[in-house]
């Protein structure tokens, strides 16, 4: 395995502790609603019993019915409630309990949240975030494992974060939630427990002993917009986020080659000039993601890297994604875009 | 039993083939127009149940209507709110003065100033008595009928048709549809082209508003078109569970555009109705009786405020114009429907009770809406100065791009820079205005 080092962004001398991705979502959300009284938690199962991943525990008994409190099961009415206590001054962050259920509320998401600041002139704003897991590999089949983000990238209004380890979860979950736009923050719920590299047939890890794993106590913030440099390189520049950094990582360490990975953390706004500077050095570019390949951020990832690095580019952008299906439940490790996928592609890029 | 994959259903005895009901307004263009299957209740003779009643105590009400103004232009009955003749001047100048506005600012969509207008003739009553039964820092949510409660709240004239003209004053920078107005100052929210969308907002700010202990209430408006939409099942299921201290109004004008109430589903029951199903209180008022329509708002105003709950409220009014400029009820509507209609024109309802009252005369009321007139036309001249809709074009282009973000992103400068150059190119000689 490749040693992983933590980006500090906001320097914190706290002391820290080992923590699974939902142990610091939750710990983000304790030490943000410490700070703010305006921050309130709605969402399906979130009050009493935590919500089904357990990422808001103990987080009602802390703060009160008031501030964290169950929602119908309606998201029409999650985000458009939550669009108005934004307006009344409230910085609310819903929970959705699976990316794959945010389509009834998409209208008060698309239509409202992302152009209040635009339509009314900056009077009202929408600095919500809305917190939801997504991706695959958990058999949840096609309605418990769809990766939605480039539907929201291409909202004008709308910022789209996705951490890959326990330490970004926490510094990038505080940064959304003190943004005031709205922020959409996709959590993937594969690597909940541990970093995941690919294999299902491996046993599973735990984040224990990775560096990624270390978060520190109280409040530090990760800005958005800025990528970070999973592993330095010279052969090839990988552009992933979530799950996928951690399955880049193992294949790429499996055939030894000396890959520069990054881990995009936000995709709108996204680091462009990390970007650029990784593929122009190393002239050669691959893009994973485990979403669907047609009009996927892949997409929108392939054509940057074309527009500002074609002429450093050594061999044609290698795009590796979920299959234009959906999310199949038996045949999900046929459908994940996993180490064999991966593997042709680093091959093509590599050949010559 | 069917035996293998079934394709139709087998014949079932003498039951007929299944029918799908499409339903269909009573009057099409030239139909002459009777009213008499609607009933119209006397004014004045329901019961005004305790402003802290079991919610299912006003189901009759959500069924009958609340009316106040009777055939002789009186007062009547316990829902009589009992203003003074002041108020009820203001109430009548406010309408009028609403009525003064949609007049001219229809004329300046035909005559080209700018792209489109909606006028709320008809319903002005809704718009301004609500606002004068509620306190003046209460949360309004919009829709785009509600201009009387603007025009109520004081907001400037000059301001709102800055923002129909997306001139260089426009509060919007010329970034909305004419008429989406957005005055926060004025405790009213940002009107969204997508209807229905502020149904659940104005639960989620009463809510908020209940988190913080505060006092103020919030209320919205819909049309009984959108209440089809999803949203309003969210809006009143949140409101509901949560107990939130709201008011949601269904204007029911009889139309959406084209359709008839029918396909919102008034043929099987009252709009009002629906609020009994959310254990919600429900009233149904006569929405061209300004004095209905003030009595229920400051009903469901108190309720909301004494921590008592929503309540949904249905005006029964008419459309009286098409839906927006763009429109030509013509060509699906008998013209008749606004001559007969059975409520009347809630303004000469008004003015009648005052001249009843002995507080009013005709001359009062010409010289007034000579004054309303004129009034308009000051403020349509100095918007006027600051330019009409035109070409567009009145705002620095880099406004463009601002408040999609509260920062630009680089991708949005980098367009931003586009925008500029092709200025350059197109309009080598564009000045941008250092005051815009």
């Amino acid at each position: 395995m490749l040693e992983e080092k933590p980006v500090t962004d906001t320097q914190t001398q706290a002391p820290s502790r080992q923590m699974n991705m939902i142990e610091a979502i939750n710990d983000a959300l304790g030490v943000m609603m410490a700070r703010d009284p305006d921050i309130v938690i709605l969402g399906e199962d979130v009050g009493y019993f935590g919500g089904v991943f357990r990422a808001t525990a103990g987080l009602q008994k802390k703060f009160g019915r008031n501030r964290v409190f169950d929602a119908p099961i309606n998201e029409c009415g999650i985000i458009g409630a939550a669009v108005g206590m934004a307006a009344y001054g409230l910085r609310p962050v819903p929970e959705i309990q699976f990316a794959d259920y945010i389509y009834p509320g998409l209208d008060q998401l698309v239509s409202e949240a992302a152009r209040m600041r635009y339509r009314s002139a900056g009077e009202f704003t929408a600095p919500i975030t809305i917190r939801s897991p997504f991706g695959g590999g958990i058999f949840g089949g096609q309605t418990h494992s769809q990766s939605p983000e480039a539907m929201f990238t291409h909202v004008a209004g709308l910022k789209t974060v996705i951490p890959a380890t326990p330490y970004d979860a926490k510094g990038l979950l505080i940064a959304a939630i003190e943004d005031n736009d709205p922020v959409m923050f996709f959590e993937p719920k594969r690597i909940y427990n541990g970093p995941f590299g690919g294999d299902y047939d491996k046993p599973s890890r735990t984040w224990k002993g990775h560096p990624g794993g270390e978060v520190p106590e109280g409040y530090y913030k990760i800005p958005l917009g800025k990528a970070r440099i999973v592993r330095e390189g010279e052969a090839l520049t990988v552009l992933a986020y979530g799950t996928m950094i951690h399955v880049a990582e193992a294949v790429l360490a499996d055939k030894g080659i000396d890959a520069e990975i990054i881990d995009l953390r936000s995709l709108v706004p996204l680091d462009i000039e990390t970007v650029e500077k990784s593929v122009q050095k190393t002239g050669k570019c691959l893009v994973i993601h485990e979403a669907t390949r047609t009009s996927g951020f892949g997409a929108e990832l392939v054509t940057l890297v074309q527009e500002r690095c074609f002429y450093h580019l050594e061999a044609p952008v290698e795009r590796v994604t979920g299959f234009d299906t959906p999310y199949p439940h038996s045949l999900e490790w046929a459908y994940f875009p996993g180490p064999v996928r991966i593997g042709e592609a680093v091959d093509r890029l590599m050949k010559d | 039993m069917a035996e293998g994959p079934v394709e139709k259903g087998v014949v079932r005895g003498n039951l007929p083939p299944l029918e799908l009901y499409v339903p269909e307004p009573k009057y099409r263009p030239g139909d002459v127009v009777d009213y008499s299957h609607l009933p119209v209740p006397p004014a004045g003779l329901l019961a005004r149940p305790d402003e802290a009643c079991p919610a299912s105590e006003t189901w009759p009400l959500t069924l009958d209507m609340v009316r106040v103004l009777d055939e002789d232009d009186k007062a009547v009955g316990a829902w009589n709110p009992g203003l003074d003749p002041e108020t009820l001047r203001r109430m009548l100048r406010t309408m009028a003065l609403t009525r003064a506005f949609d007049d001219r600012m229809y004329r300046s969509q035909r005559q080209g100033k700018t792209s489109f207008y909606m006028k709320c003739t008809g319903e002005e009553a809704i718009s301004v008595a609500c606002a004068m039964a509620l306190a003046g820092d209460d949360m309004v949510f919009p829709s785009y009928r509600q201009q009387g409660i603007l025009i109520s709240r004081g907001y400037p004239l000059v301001d709102m048709i800055n923002q129909i003209y997306s001139n260089r004053a426009d509060p919007l920078k010329g970034r909305q549809l004419p008429i989406m107005y957005s005055a926060k100052d004025y405790g009213f929210f940002s009107i969204s082209g997508n209807l229905a969308t502020q149904f659940p907002q104005a639960v989620g700010w009463a809510m908020a508003s209940a988190i913080k202990g505060d006092t103020r209430i919030a209320t919205a408006f819909i049309g009984e078109g959108s209440s089809a939409e999803g949203d309003f099942h969210a809006a009143m299921t949140f409101a509901a569970v949560y107990n939130a201290p709201v008011v949601l109004h269904v204007v029911n004008n009889q139309w959406a555009i084209s359709s008839f109430s029918g396909f919102a589903g008034a043929e099987r029951t009252t709009f009002a109705a629906r609020a009994t199903g959310y254990g919600i209180a429900g009233l149904r008022v006569d929405g061209n009786d300004a004095l209905a329509v003030y009595a229920a708002m400051e009903w469901a105003a108190n309720r909301a405020r004494a921590n008592q709950g929503p309540t949904l409220i249905e005006h029964f009014t008419y459309r009286a114009e098409g839906h927006s400029t763009s429109d030509d009820p013509s060509a699906y509507r008998s013209a008749q429907e606004r001559e007969e209609w059975p409520l009347g024109d809630p303004i000469m309802r008004l003015k009648k009770h005052l001249i009843a009252l002995g507080e009013w005369s005709e001359e009062q009321q010409e010289t007034m809406d000579r004054e309303l007139v004129e009034q308009v036309k000051v403020a349509t001249k100095d918007a006027e100065k600051n330019g009409i809709l035109g070409h567009g074009m009145h705002h620095p282009f880099h406004t463009m791009f601002e408040d999609v973000f509260e920062e630009l992103p680089w991708h949005l400068e980098e367009q931003a820079a586009q925008a500029m150059r092709e200025r350059g190119i197109k309009w080598p000689e564009w000045k941008e205005r250092d005051d815009a």
